[in-house]
């Protein structure tokens, strides 16, 4: 069982804090769906919303179509985990997972038994008589699952459970986290501010900023097609261009910056003044000779080794920090420090994009 | 030790040491041998001290279980000595004080603690502290002034009608004790409600929270997670609470009927009164007893340890 959740329009204000601004989101049921954004930037406040802690300002929160308003946590089918897990240190580890079966009257010997069946599912067996305190990091986050799936939420809310993990083991929970949603259909609703847990785990992603939700789309979209300059920063990194808005046609402009004048795709609600040309670093190539359009001259500077990938960092005349990352295949010579080259951008992978989405007067 | 050194220089540390030391020895310590030893000998004229009388026996204790009595207890008509009698009404009663305080506290604890917004946290505690400045005494005088027949109580009662004529609540109402409960729960309440609020502030918020997302009615919340949790402020405000009400001799003596017989009080009686300060000592040495006796019953039925209480 899963459910849909709806917020339509929903504002919420902490004395003259505008925490969340008039966001609009629907979730589908069966969903893997994540808020990113900044702390402060109110993706926990939605999370507590949903789950009935806090109450909207206005607005509407649906859960499976049902008007949510006025119920409390206890009586929505939502299960939240917290982000420093909340488990109950006195209870051993099968009468925490037990706990929402015990409030619903269930008797001792089936709470034990489903207790026993959900640390089998979170590949725990057999730690059901230990104490919460005996369990190491990564088995308190399964516990937490586990004790939030034994009530058969249709609803789960993550509120970023893996941020006290360390970095393997946090990869690991990272599949861990998307297989048991997809064995259990639950609608997930995760919290991170951390774009590679956002982007490697959700259907969609909600991105965030001061209150607002800034784009809502697939991973792939957020990252190769961001709706605005924030979502842009905030997801990967950027080389920025400061300039104005020239001729555009066929969804492309030129945009004429200090460095030259370049043409790039136009995007919607770009305006001079307020809109910055970006180019991922991983789509900006070096050549040794100018191109027909789009390349600006620089002098090498830093070249870091990065595994992966080789960062070449350059300054151009006019005094603007690019960056190229070349793939570590052997297929392009690393430049030298202190050469000159050219830095090159495909049009259709350069964006124009307006600032981010603040509120009216804000 | 070490660190208090290198902490404080061994001047300070020298003085810490002494003083604590002096505090025990000559404060806790020797008082309550002396008093021990004393709790054995005979009452004797001055001039027979240390003469061939004064030897070492059981006959004080003995005293205890004298002068049997006609009484009723818990409603039983029984004959039983008026000093065990006593003891048991104080050990019932204080016991009552003590559930009292504790259903009084519990609720203001966990609202002071998680409900009350930070800002006004100040002035709900300088309100709670207030009556403390006021020394004891005149705090039991207060009450008698308030419980006394032509006193502000029953002038309220009959003003708003609630009854016809004035009540004579220091006799009791329901029992010859009522007076003296009520009086030591308002004195004692705060040391319910410290030990209690403190353990409760420690308890994460995201607990309660997680036992309401899981579907829990504030009942079992409170049973299975805040209860628990603050059982260490509850115990150890229990035993500061009985203990204190059952060794109050002031309370008794201001507010209570005459009919009613605390056991500091015939302890008192021996010392003061009788100037039997053997048979005192032997009364104290078995009231201290018996209520670390009580206590640790309590304790092993509620499953508190030592250590939860020193906490």
């Amino acid at each position: 069982m899963s459910a849909e959740i709806q917020l339509d329009d929903v504002c919420c204000d902490f004395g003259s804090f505008r925490a969340v601004d008039h966001v609009s989101v629907t979730v589908k049921a069966g969903e893997f769906f994540s808020f990113l954004g900044p702390s402060g930037c109110g993706k926990t406040t939605i999370l507590r919303m949903i789950s009935g802690f806090t109450d909207p300002s206005s607005g509407v929160i649906r859960i499976g179509g049902k008007d949510v308003r006025g119920l409390r946590p206890n009586q929505r089918p939502t299960a939240l985990i917290f982000q420093n897990l909340a488990l109950f240190p006195l209870m051993p580890v099968w009468e925490n997972i037990a706990f929402g079966l015990e409030v619903r009257g269930i008797d001792k010997a089936k709470r034990r038994a489903r207790a026993d069946e959900l640390l089998k599912l979170v590949d725990l067996p057999g730690a059901g008589d230990k104490m919460v305190a005996q369990l190491s990091g990564g088995q308190k986050q399964r516990v937490a699952i586990a004790r939030a799936l034994a009530v058969e939420p249709q609803v789960m809310l993550l509120d970023e459970p893996l941020s006290a993990l360390d970095l393997k083991l946090r990869q690991n929970m990272r599949a861990e986290l998307r297989a048991i949603q997809k064995r259990t259909g639950v609608t997930f609703i995760f919290i991170t501010h951390d774009q590679g847990e956002a982007l490697a785990m959700s259907d969609r992603v909600g991105v965030m900023s001061q209150g607002r939700l800034q784009q809502v789309a697939d991973p792939r979209d957020i990252y190769n097609n961001p709706a605005n300059g924030f979502v842009a920063g905030f997801v990967g990194e950027n080389n920025t261009f400061t300039g104005s808005i020239g001729a555009a046609a066929d969804g492309y402009a030129s945009f004429a910056t200090p460095h030259g004048t370049f043409r790039a795709r136009l995007g919607q609600g770009a305006k001079t003044g307020t809109s910055k040309l970006y180019v991922r670093p991983e789509h900006t190539n070096l050549a040794p000779s100018a191109a027909a359009e789009n390349s600006v001259p620089v002098t090498v500077g830093d070249v870091s080794f990065e595994g992966a990938f080789i960062a070449v960092s350059g300054t151009s005349d006019a005094g603007a920090h690019l960056t190229a990352e070349i793939r570590n295949d052997g297929s392009a010579t690393v430049p030298a420090p202190g050469s000159r080259l050219f830095m090159t951008f495909d049009p259709a992978r350069a964006a124009i994009l307006p600032d981010h989405d603040k509120a009216q007067g804000a | 030790m070490s660190d208090l050194l290198r902490r404080y220089g061994a001047t300070l540390t020298g003085a810490f040491v002494l003083l604590t030391g002096f505090w025990l020895l000559a404060l806790v310590i020797l008082p309550n041998v002396s008093l021990f030893e004393q709790s054995f000998r005979p009452y004797l004229p001055f001039t027979e001290i240390g003469g061939p009388r004064d030897t070492y026996s059981f006959k004080n204790y003995g005293t205890f279980a004298f002068n049997p009595i006609e009484t009723t207890f818990f409603g039983f008509d029984v004959t039983m000595p008026i000093h065990i009698k006593a003891f048991l009404d104080t050990i019932l009663y204080s016991a009552l004080v003590t559930l009292f305080c504790l259903m009084l506290a519990y609720p203001l604890a966990y609202y002071l603690a998680k409900v009350a917004s930070p800002q006004s946290l100040p002035t709900l505690l300088l309100l709670l502290f207030i009556p403390l400045w006021v020394s004891e005494a005149l705090r039991a005088f207060a009450w008698y002034v308030i419980l006394t027949f032509n006193g502000p109580l029953n002038a309220l009662l009959t003003g708003i009608g609630l009854i016809d004529r004035g009540i004579r609540w220091q006799q009791g109402v329901l029992t010859n004790y009522d007076a003296i409960v009520v009086v030591l729960v308002y004195c004692y309440v705060l040391f319910m409600l410290l030990p209690i609020y403190t353990a409760i502030q420690s308890l994460d918020r995201n607990q309660i929270e997680a036992a309401e997302d899981l579907g829990s009615p504030w009942w079992r919340t409170h049973l299975r997670v805040v209860i628990p949790h603050s059982k260490p402020g509850i115990a150890s405000g229990c035993v500061m609470v009985f203990m204190l009400s059952a060794g109050s001799l002031l309370v008794p003596t201001v507010v209570g009927s005459t009919s009613a017989l605390w056991f500091p009080q015939s302890i008192y009686t021996w010392f003061n009164d009788a100037q039997d300060w053997q048979t005192g000592a032997a009364f104290s040495m078995i009231f201290l007893l018996l209520c670390i006796v009580f206590v640790i019953l309590m304790m092993r039925l509620f499953r508190v340890k030592l250590s939860d209480i020193a906490k």
